[in-house]
């Protein structure tokens, strides 16, 4: 005997007979697929935007407090400001860049570990006709909208304390973001190649930190001993923080400028390789 | 128009030196509801990755809709629905957005997404939490989810990897009779299982998995017709005395296995063994006598149990 009665009264169809047809379908555009998997995370900014919003307006406003206020007038009445400049407008565009390194980090790291390993929204999202780099797209984009969103509210709020010199200042926001993802795109990789999330913490404390505090942020890297210069010339945070004080102090960079966007590429450029790998290595096995 | 939705000669999945899938030949005719039998690590779940193209075939031929995965993964996933093993939502997510956001990947505009969510969350008895987030939901509710949210595009196969896994015997009944309206719809269901009693209900046609191998195959009855007899004595002696009465149990049946805790005595007429037993002056702590199902047929292919 069965331990299911049978079918009853006809109910919600879900199968047959819907007004959505089944067969084969219109293949999608890369365009309206890389829309799909955006349509996605907006959805998930969208449910969190109110909280980030709030701590996007107040995390600024503590470090314009407390560094360009407090640290600043310190600085400016010790050796007069770091060149021409006040300390507040010489460390403003710095944490500009580094907000974004932060940011680009931080929303590449557990939200994407997730993604994999706890909700595993991607092999979901996989088993359509949406391909790895589709997901990958399509989370960037948003990402990036969201680092712009970011670094232009940071700009706005430092604007009201006279941290800036130029109206240039306004290329600090595509610097921002930019910074931001070439921090953002290797992290997807190590996320989709490691199997917990300590490895997070090791990288923020091991890589993070130091990358902060010797990339010529908070005081000018010619401060540092020559053989310690190195260190920030390879890592993407120094020429973001560069390009940014350069818009900040509408100072145009010239062709060294292209050298430090052209680093800041580079780390996109190599990392959405090693990302688009590790996703098909972890998902698509 | 050609009829089986599903073709796979020698499939073969390995992962470096370890072999997954070795070497299986399967048929999935289209309005079937097919599944594969089989315990842990049989190679069902590699096998349902390289059918939904999202695991590369490591040799042999499958089709799946008269395409070839290796060309045309994404044509043939627009035309599947795949309800994997972990639910796999956003369970940051209400119910419905996960709907919405689903019906987008398959291309489904807005408005054709909500009116699909409509039917589906009716389908799935989820109307009332709709606007609920997903993560504090029971495990029954998500595995529905799950469900509707693979049939957004309206699929013609379904996959369904071990659908019941984890769930309550109450909620596993409701999900086995949504999972029959739609067989009745038409759609055709591919099953993986290592539950004999969901094969049983479920499956029109099955294969039994073991070891990356196909190690019998035909309907539910035929199964047990082919490899098994019609009834089974179940007997259970005190610890330690259960040895001393193989030889006698073997004297009136056609087989005998010997499990841990009790021996199944293998006969037409179970009632007719026990009392033979009986005459012979064995007394068991307790008798049991019943119809054979698939996990006897398990037992007897491979020598082991489905569920350890």
């Amino acid at each position: 005997m069965s331990l299911v009665p049978p079918p009853t009264a006809p109910t919600a169809d879900a199968g047959g007979s819907g007004r959505l047809a089944a067969g084969p379908r219109r293949p999608l555009g890369r365009g309206e697929r890389v829309a799909a998997a955006m349509a996605h995370h907006v959805l998930v900014y969208r449910r969190t935007w109110r909280g980030s919003v709030i701590s996007r307006f107040l995390s600024p406003l503590f470090f314009l407090a407390a560094l360009g206020l407090g640290l600043g007038s310190l600085v400016d009445a010790g050796s007069g400001g770091v060149g021409q400049q006040s300390y507040l407008q010489f460390v403003v565009p710095g944490i500009i860049a580094y907000q974004g390194a932060l940011l680009g980090f931080g929303d590449a790291t557990y939200p994407v570990l997730g993604y994999i390993k706890w909700n595993r929204m991607y092999s979901a999202t996989l088993a359509t006709p949406l391909g790895v780099t589709d997901v990958l797209v399509g989370h960037l984009t948003v990402l990036a909208a969201n680092l712009a969103v970011a670094t232009a509210v940071f700009v706005a709020v430092a604007a009201l304390f006279g941290a800036f010199a130029s109206w240039w200042v306004l290329l600090a926001v595509p610097v921002g973001m930019l910074t931001g993802l070439a921090f953002a795109v290797p992290t997807f990789a190590v996320s989709a190649t490691i199997l917990t999330d300590n490895v997070f913490g090791v990288l923020y404390r091991f890589v993070l930190t130091p990358v902060l505090l010797f990339s010529g942020t908070f005081f000018p890297l010619e401060q540092l001993p020559g053989w310690l210069r190195p260190v920030a010339w390879v890592t993407p945070l120094w020429h973001g923080v560069v390009l940014a004080r350069a818009a900040a102090a509408g100072e145009w960079p010239g062709a060294v400028g292209l050298v430090h966007l052209g680093v800041i590429a580079l780390f996109i450029g190599v990392g959405w390789v090693v990302a688009h790998r590790a996703f098909t290595r972890r998902l698509l096995s | 128009m050609d009829d089986v939705l599903l073709r796979a000669r020698g499939l073969r999945k390995t992962f470096g030196d370890f072999v997954a899938v070795d070497g299986i030949d399967v048929e999935v005719r289209r309005g079937e509801a097919f599944g594969f039998l089989g315990p842990n690590g049989a190679g069902k779940s590699s096998t349902m990755k390289m059918v939904g193209c999202v695991s590369p075939v490591s040799g042999g031929e499958l089709s799946i809709l008269g395409l070839d995965p290796a060309t045309d993964g994404a044509a043939i996933r627009a035309r599947l629905g795949v309800c994997p093993q972990q639910d796999m939502l956003d369970e940051d997510l209400s119910v419905e957005e996960n709907l919405w956001v689903y019906g987008r990947f398959f291309g489904l505009s807005k408005r054709e997404v909500r009116a699909r969510a409509e039917e589906l969350l009716e389908f799935a008895q989820l109307t009332e939490r709709r606007h609920d987030r997903v993560e504090p939901l029971s495990g029954g509710m998500k595995r529905r989810l799950t469900i509707a949210r693979a049939l957004v595009n309206n699929p013609e196969v379904l996959l369904l990897d071990e659908p019941t896994t984890g769930l309550d015997p109450q909620a596993r009944h409701v999900l086995w009779d949504r999972l029959y309206r739609l067989k009745r719809d038409g759609v055709t269901l591919i099953i993986t299982t290592h539950y004999m009693d969901e094969a049983e209900q479920l499956c029109d046609r099955l294969v039994v998995m073991d070891h990356g191998r196909i190690v019998a195959e035909g309907s539910p009855r035929e199964l047990i017709d082919r490899h098994s007899t019609r009834e089974v004595v179940e007997l259970r002696f005190p610890v330690d005395e259960q040895e001393r009465h193989v030889e006698a149990a073997r004297a009136v049946a056609d087989r005998v296995e010997v499990l841990p805790d009790r021996l199944l005595v293998y006969t037409a007429d179970g009632d007719d063994a026990l009392a033979a037993l009986h005459g012979r002056g064995i007394q068991p702590l307790s008798a049991l006598v019943r119809r054979s199902t698939l996990e006897d047929v398990f037992l007897h292919l491979t020598g082991r149990t489905l569920v350890d």
